[in-house]
């Protein structure tokens, strides 16, 4: 009881807080808050934009997935952005030049886009492990590195395509597709989304249920507590680099398996940044992290509305940026609270109990 | 014995705390605190760990506010919001862990923060100078502190309260950082300034020094004073039947379980520091045998703790072998070294033992997270940790309302028997135990070591480290001598005394024959 207070009171504080900030906000520049958040909420029921938010919503949950793996043990998967676009290319340059049954091909191509994850995730772990290499700055310089050679294998004399005034790779076949679920004219919404709800459910067990996942929140919790336990430093930041990055490779295939059966330079860029927001949104959590992907789509996407009442859609993005800095707030001051509170209970309890000691 | 002449009766109190309460997050409380210290004594406030001694002093040094009650000093009633009222009030702290810049001098860390008094030049020198001859420091102002020994930084710290106009001097376990005879040199100069008028609150669980020094006792006991004794007549046995309330445990070992099958064999183990150029661990050869406990008596920082970490694998060792029961540990990880029976206890629980924001039932995982009953394969069993937890719980008296507690929310004591409680599960074949009583009250302290003598008794082998001598001694099977990442002295239990441990810790060379040197130490610059 206490403790479910503990875990939805900081967001929704933090949520009415960034409301109040951008009302704020909106107030100075001289528009009317009230306007501009009902037609964000009256947006949510026109045309595809449902739809929209709920494919948005499974691709941030997955980029949020991969960060959060990281998190757990302190590590700082800043990556996840370069990570996700070198898997796309490679996978779609894989997709789209191999023929094979369906069902299968799209299993490849996911375990292509996976495993490229990995092995540009492998980089800044084996950095790391090997020569003390600060994750965060290598995985940064990887990103950079990434839209550099993603835009090189795209090119027309590597493995691109000019499809009108655009570059691309090879179409996917048919046979390498995910098919979605269709509303007809509400939106098509993707199939991977049900791979986006296997990841949550495996995230769940892995952390909660196996080894590994215990000496991943151990080496979180306490790196010298861990390693007198017994955990393998290296080995923990090297598996869940990798996993991490394996888990990134899967951000840019909704779009392209059920959408785009292609990457091209209309490419969808920066979810893995926003994943580190909504990791932290929640607190990588399986189902918080569920609730803030929701809720960054939904700002997303609503967002466009806002044009219509002449209130600029860059509100959006201090209204995320006020939300993920005042959840943190929020937590840290929760936990010390409940903290304190619980020494208090320990010690009450153990006063009646009495006796010597 | 202690001069009483100085203790001047017909003056107002130097200091007298009455009814002093304090309500304070799952610790215990100050609750109706009454001390009267008189002008020129030397006063103890005995306790056991977590009694309240330290709150107390942080009320009278202005740290804390009390929730209830009064404080005067010298007659007249006065209210501290921060340590430098009651600095201005002639009161002053010498902290258990020294607070001083090593890289400053003696002078510079006098003056740091006092500057106004003296300035910090000429002036303030002389007055150091003058003040020094008192605290018996006998070193140039100018010399840098990190060239002092344990001693001097400890006469560095009087001095500065003295500079700052202290004329009462809390001293908090001032003894827990020397070795015997620096105990004495301390309580020379106590009693030295004690003549020249000054008043010393003496904060200590160690009974004998506080007998030997001391001119009146106060003893504390779960967050109140329970009564004052007279140090000439009173035993330490009694005083510590005060503090605790009840029988004392001991720390003695009856009859001799030690077998000849070697447990533990640790031979010619080399560490280095992490830049190569002085050895931390230099050819150390080692032997536990099944029902043997093994103590090591050092200075800190001689090695132990990386002695110990490098039989647990968390160090890498240079050279050397080290093998448990026929088997060949050299090159195994932590984890490995564990399932092959190793318990671990590490000396800070904090840091090396325990998660303390997981429930208890998650920690009794850590370290068993491939083994029965905490897991099954890859996967963990929370059920069987559950249980297992509930277990040690109750077994090792545990105090704590439930497993799902976080571990900080317990007492230091209750985290500490968790900890043993969880070592000693599955069976281990050898515990290493580092300061496995260290900050935790009596009541955790016997119950730990009943459980290491019942688990000696049947069969397990123990490699003890531990700062507190009597302990040492009182457990040991064998001891061993440890300077300079070397074993220099084996010592019987039976018959060595802390002093002559403590001469041997020092490297001043075996002063009875209960100490034989094994090893000699060349005189390093370290």
């Amino acid at each position: 009881m206490g403790n479910l207070r503990g875990k939805l009171l900081p967001p929704a504080l933090a949520i009415v807080f960034s409301m109040l900030l951008c009302g704020l906000a909106l107030v100075i520049s001289g528009a009317n808050p009230l306007s501009a958040f009902g037609a964000m909420v009256t947006q949510v029921g026109k045309g595809t934009t449902l739809v929209d938010i709920i494919n948005s919503t499974g691709i941030y949950y997955i980029a949020a997935l991969a960060v959060a793996i990281g998190f757990q043990m302190n590590l700082f998967n800043i990556g996840v952005e370069g990570q996700y676009r070198v898997a796309a290319v490679v996978a779609a340059v894989v997709g789209g030049s191999i023929a094979l049954p369906p069902g299968i091909h799209t299993l490849v191509i996911i375990i292509v886009g996976a495993l490229a994850g990995a092995a540009w995730a492998a980089i800044p772990a084996i950095l790391k492990v090997t020569r003390g290499v600060n994750e965060v700055i290598s995985t940064i310089m990887m990103n950079g590195l990434a839209i550099g050679f993603s835009a090189y294998l795209i090119r027309r004399d590597v493995f691109g395509e000019l499809r009108g005034n655009n570059i691309r790779t090879p179409e996917i076949p048919s046979s390498g597709w995910m098919p979605g679920i269709s509303f007809g004219g509400s939106g098509t919404m993707f199939g991977f989304l049900f791979v986006a709800v296997a990841l949550g459910i495996g995230y769940w067990i892995m952390m909660n249920r196996t080894r590994f996942g215990f000496e991943l929140r151990a080496s979180g919790e306490s790196s010298t507590a861990a390693s007198a336990g017994g955990v393998n430093a290296k080995k923990m930041v090297l598996v869940s680099m990798l996993l991490s990055g394996a888990i990134a490779g899967l951000i840019g295939l909704p779009e392209m398996l059920g959408r785009d059966h292609t990457f091209s330079l209309n490419f969808t860029a920066g979810i893995g940044f926003s994943g580190i927001a909504i990791a932290l949104l929640g607190r990588n959590h399986p189902g918080g992290i569920a609730f803030g992907a929701l809720l960054w789509a939904f700002l997303d996407k609503s967002g466009l509305a806002l044009d219509n009442v002449g209130v600029p859609r860059e509100i959006v993005t201090i209204m995320q940026g006020s939300i993920v800095l005042s959840v943190v707030v929020a937590y840290e001051v929760v936990r010390r609270v409940e903290l304190a509170a619980e020494q208090r209970r320990v010690g009450r309890e153990l006063g009646t109990v009495g006796g010597a000691a | 014995m202690s001069s009483s002449t100085s203790v001047r009766t017909d003056d107002p109190p130097a200091v007298v705390l009455t009814g002093i309460t304090k309500r304070f997050p799952g610790v215990v409380a100050n609750s109706d605190v009454h001390l009267t210290v008189r002008r020129g004594e030397v006063h103890a406030l005995c306790g056991e760990n977590g009694a309240g001694k330290s709150t107390l002093m942080k009320i009278l040094y202005g740290m804390q506010a009390p929730d209830e009650g009064t404080i005067e000093v010298n007659g007249e009633q006065v209210r501290f919001r921060t340590p430098s009222d009651a600095i201005k009030a002639g009161i002053g702290m010498v902290h258990q862990h020294f607070m001083l810049a090593d890289n400053l001098t003696v002078q510079e860390n006098v003056v740091l923060g006092a500057e106004a008094l003296h300035g910090i030049g000429q002036k303030a020198r002389k007055r150091i100078i003058e003040l020094s001859g008192r605290t018996g420091l006998n070193v140039d102002p100018g010399v840098l502190v990190e060239q002092l020994g344990v001693a001097d930084r400890q006469r560095v710290e009087i001095l500065k309260v003295l500079y700052r106009g202290a004329k009462v001097i809390i001293l908090d376990e001032p003894t827990a950082v020397l070795v015997p005879q620096e105990v004495n040199e301390l309580f020379d100069t106590v009693r030295g300034m004690q003549e020249q008028g000054y008043t010393f609150l003496f904060i200590s669980h160690k009974l004998d020094e506080v007998r030997a020094i001391a001119d009146s006792v106060t003893v504390i006991r779960r967050g109140t004073t329970v009564g004052s004794a007279d140090p000439k007549t009173v035993s330490s046995r009694q005083l510590a039947e005060m503090m605790v309330g009840s029988e004392l445990p001991s720390p003695e070992t009856r009859e001799s379980t030690v077998t000849d099958k070697v447990v533990l064999d640790v031979k010619g183990l080399k560490l280095m520091t992490p830049d190569g150029s002085r050895p931390i661990l230099d050819d150390v050869d080692l032997v536990v045998r099944s029902g043997e406990v093994v103590g090591i008596a050092g200075v800190e920082g001689n090695g132990q703790t990386e002695l110990v970490e490098t039989i647990m694998g968390m160090r890498k060792a240079g050279s050397g072998t080290i093998t448990l029961l026929d088997k060949d540990l050299t090159k195994l990880g932590t984890l490995a070294r564990r399932e092959a029976g190793i318990g671990y206890v590490p000396e800070d629980r904090h840091r090396h033992g325990l998660l303390l924001t997981q429930p208890l039932w998650y920690n009794r995982i850590l370290g068993y997270q491939t083994r029965k009953p905490a897991a099954k394969g890859i996967w963990l069993d929370t059920d069987g940790a559950k249980k297992d937890t509930e277990r040690i719980v109750s077994e090792f008296d545990v105090r704590t309302p439930g497993i799902d507690v976080p571990a900080a929310a317990l007492s230091g004591g209750n985290q500490q028997k968790l900890v043993v409680g969880r070592e000693l599960s599955g069976n281990p074949v050898l515990l290493i135990a580092s300061h496995p009583t260290r900050g935790v009250d009596v009541g955790a302290q016997a119950l730990i070591w009943d459980e290491i003598k019942r688990a000696r008794a049947a069969g397990l082998a123990v490699l003890l480290i531990s700062a507190d001598l009597d302990e040492l001694i009182g457990l040991s099977d064998t001891i061993k001598v440890m300077l300079r990442g070397r074993l220099v002295a084996d010592a019987d239990p039976n018959t060595v005394t802390p002093e002559d441990l403590g001469s041997a810790m020092t490297g001043a060379g075996s002063t009875s024959a209960a100490v034989h040197e094994t090893a000699v130490v060349e005189e390093g610059e370290n």
